[in-house]
């Protein structure tokens, strides 16, 4: 046994250099001036035709922290420290490392690992676990990474699906989740229902008044708030069978099965405008709006289209606006005109 | 249990028996939905429960249906990441069968909450193993004896399997390595699942 190892140099013994291998895969063995005297099987493997052994570290190595070193003493003086390094050819693998001066004749060791860029070096390199030491646990760092992709990805389609249901639900579901009313999609299916079903109704349009103003002097909160009391003050006014339907942020229409009474509807119309009429507090605030409604009537035999019958009391909508607001109008069949209630 | 146990049973029966069985056993088990979802939580029962009609409709025992589950999870290429992911326990096929010992934990790693029964490895005389499976999942010895069946095709090992049959939940399998190089073997590309 001799202590000439790799390059001639009587630097470590044999001995020594096998431990470093199997220890320190990456490691890299200098000399009293800084040249390599012996690298790490998994090292070389970074650059299989380019031999590190007997060049200087610091061609091979781009030190970049700390900075300012350029000879051995350098070296010898930041031993202990951390290092980050860069390769110098590419791909520029960067690299960590920590120098360990040898105990005679002015040597060192420098090992090295991969850090973060781990992921990248087992692609670019194609290593294998035979190419880590079987302490290190790098194996295990890639197996979560792996692993966490996977429950990641799992996650992201579970929320994809669920997105998709909740989507779906929505379009499917029938109540205007603000007020409990019918929705425009409800009210669309009764509206076809009754026509189908011959049945005669009122249909009356229902817009708030100066409800804007509400929304934006004291705030959206105020607003749903105000909406919820005109809800509540619809559904006290009809009766049990009508129906009640959001369609629009403050638009409202009624459907008031079998009944055409113009005095009964006065009565309601009304009504309903005097209890949207009420004050509405509201965190110490008092909300005051009001409503128009239009008013048209369908009848088997007068062969409307729920859009038609709509378009019609949207007539006699504009009518009430027009007319000052706060009041309803029923939309004349003769004359293509509204009449007032009053 | 947990979703992606129910999910991959889901998974097996999609791709080895086609979509209309499964949606014709989740119509019997009348469940209100016809998937199952990997990252939510199920009744056990209800996986048992689907089991069972699979098996009455496919007129099979449930341990063969759970060792055809096992042999799936490991070499259908739609679930080429759990191949993987059981890879990185070890370069040889005896190196794979004593991580099995850690295979409940490193589950955990990857999903906290999917909890495997406890598994430990005994070496008997060179080559001659035996694993014993703790109780938690009932019938999860044949999924493992599918697995291992599975994994030696993927290190190119020859084995025996049997299924010693089970003792208040703990369930025996033994295991003869005849030939750790037996044939060729899948290639097992390190850097092959990492997104580029």
């Amino acid at each position: 046994m001799t202590d000439t190892p790799c390059n001639g140099a009587v630097i470590a013994s044999d001995e020594f250099c096998r431990v470093l291998n199997l220890l320190c895969p990456m490691h890299v063995l200098l000399d009293a001036t800084g040249h390599v005297v012996q690298v790490g099987p998994t090292l070389q493997k970074l650059r299989p035709d380019a031999p590190m052994q007997g060049r200087r570290v610091l061609e091979l190595f781009d030190l970049q922290r700390p900075r300012r070193v350029s000879s051995m003493a350098d070296l010898h003086a930041i031993a202990g420290q951390k290092l980050h390094l860069e390769m110098r050819d590419a791909p520029h693998t960067r690299l960590k490392g920590v120098l360990a001066p040898l105990p005679s004749g002015g040597g060192a060791v420098i090992n090295l690992s991969f850090g973060i860029s781990v992921l990248d070096a087992v692609r670019d390199y194609a290593l294998t676990s035979a190419d880590f030491a079987a302490t290190d646990l790098t194996m295990e760092m890639l197996y979560l990474v792996e692993a966490k992709s996977a429950a990641m990805e799992a996650s992201r389609q579970l929320n994809q699906r669920l997105q998709g249901a909740k989507i779906a639900a929505e379009e499917q579901a029938f109540t205007d989740t603000l007020t409990g009313l019918k929705n425009r999609r409800a009210l669309d299916y009764i509206l076809d229902r009754l026509c189908h079903d011959h049945v005669p109704f009122t249909l009356m349009h229902l817009d708030l008044d100066y409800f804007k103003a509400v929304n934006d002097t004291h705030g959206h909160a105020a607003g749903d708030h105000v909406l919820q009391q005109a809800a509540r003050a619809m559904l006290g006014q009809i009766r049990k069978n009508d129906i009640v339907a959001r369609v629009g942020g403050d638009e409202f229409i009624l459907l008031l099965l079998d009944l055409d009474d113009r005095a009964v509807l006065d009565g309601i119309a009304e009504r309903v405008i005097g209890r949207i009429e009420e004050p509405v507090p509201f965190n110490g605030k008092s909300c005051r709006i009001s409503a128009s409604i239009g008013i048209a009537f369908w009848s088997p035999e007068a062969c409307l289209s729920p859009a038609e019958l709509i378009e019609q009391a949207d007539m006699a909508l504009y009518a009430a606006k027009d007319a000052g607001r706060a009041q309803h109008r029923f939309y004349d069949s003769g004359a293509g005109a509204q009449t007032a209630a009053e | 249990m947990h979703g992606l146990i129910n999910r991959s049973i889901q998974s097996f029966v999609c791709q080895t028996y086609g979509d209309d069985l499964w949606r014709r056993i989740m119509r019997h088990a009348d469940l209100g939905y016809d998937e199952f979802e990997s990252m939510l939580s199920y009744e056990d029962a209800i996986t048992y429960q689907v089991l069972d009609l699979l098996g009455a409709d496919l007129s099979r025992d449930r341990d063969d249906l759970l060792e055809d589950l096992g042999t799936y999870l490991v070499s259908h290429p739609e679930l080429e990441g759990l191949r993987r992911l059981l890879r990185f326990a070890g370069t040889s096929y005896s190196e794979f069968l004593h991580s099995l010992d850690d295979l409940p934990d490193r589950t955990r790693l990857a999903v906290a909450d999917l909890h495997l029964p406890r598994m430990e490895l005994r070496e008997h005389t060179p080559g001659q193993f035996s694993l014993t499976c703790y109780p938690g999942i009932p019938g999860f010895g044949h999924v493992i004896m599918g697995v291992l069946r599975a994994m030696a095709d993927d290190y190119g090992a020859l084995v025996m399997l049997q299924h010693e049959g089970q003792k208040d939940g703990v369930e025996v399998l033994s295991i003869a390595l005849v030939d750790m190089r037996f044939a060729e073997g899948r290639q097992f590309d390190l850097g092959a699942g990492l997104a580029s």
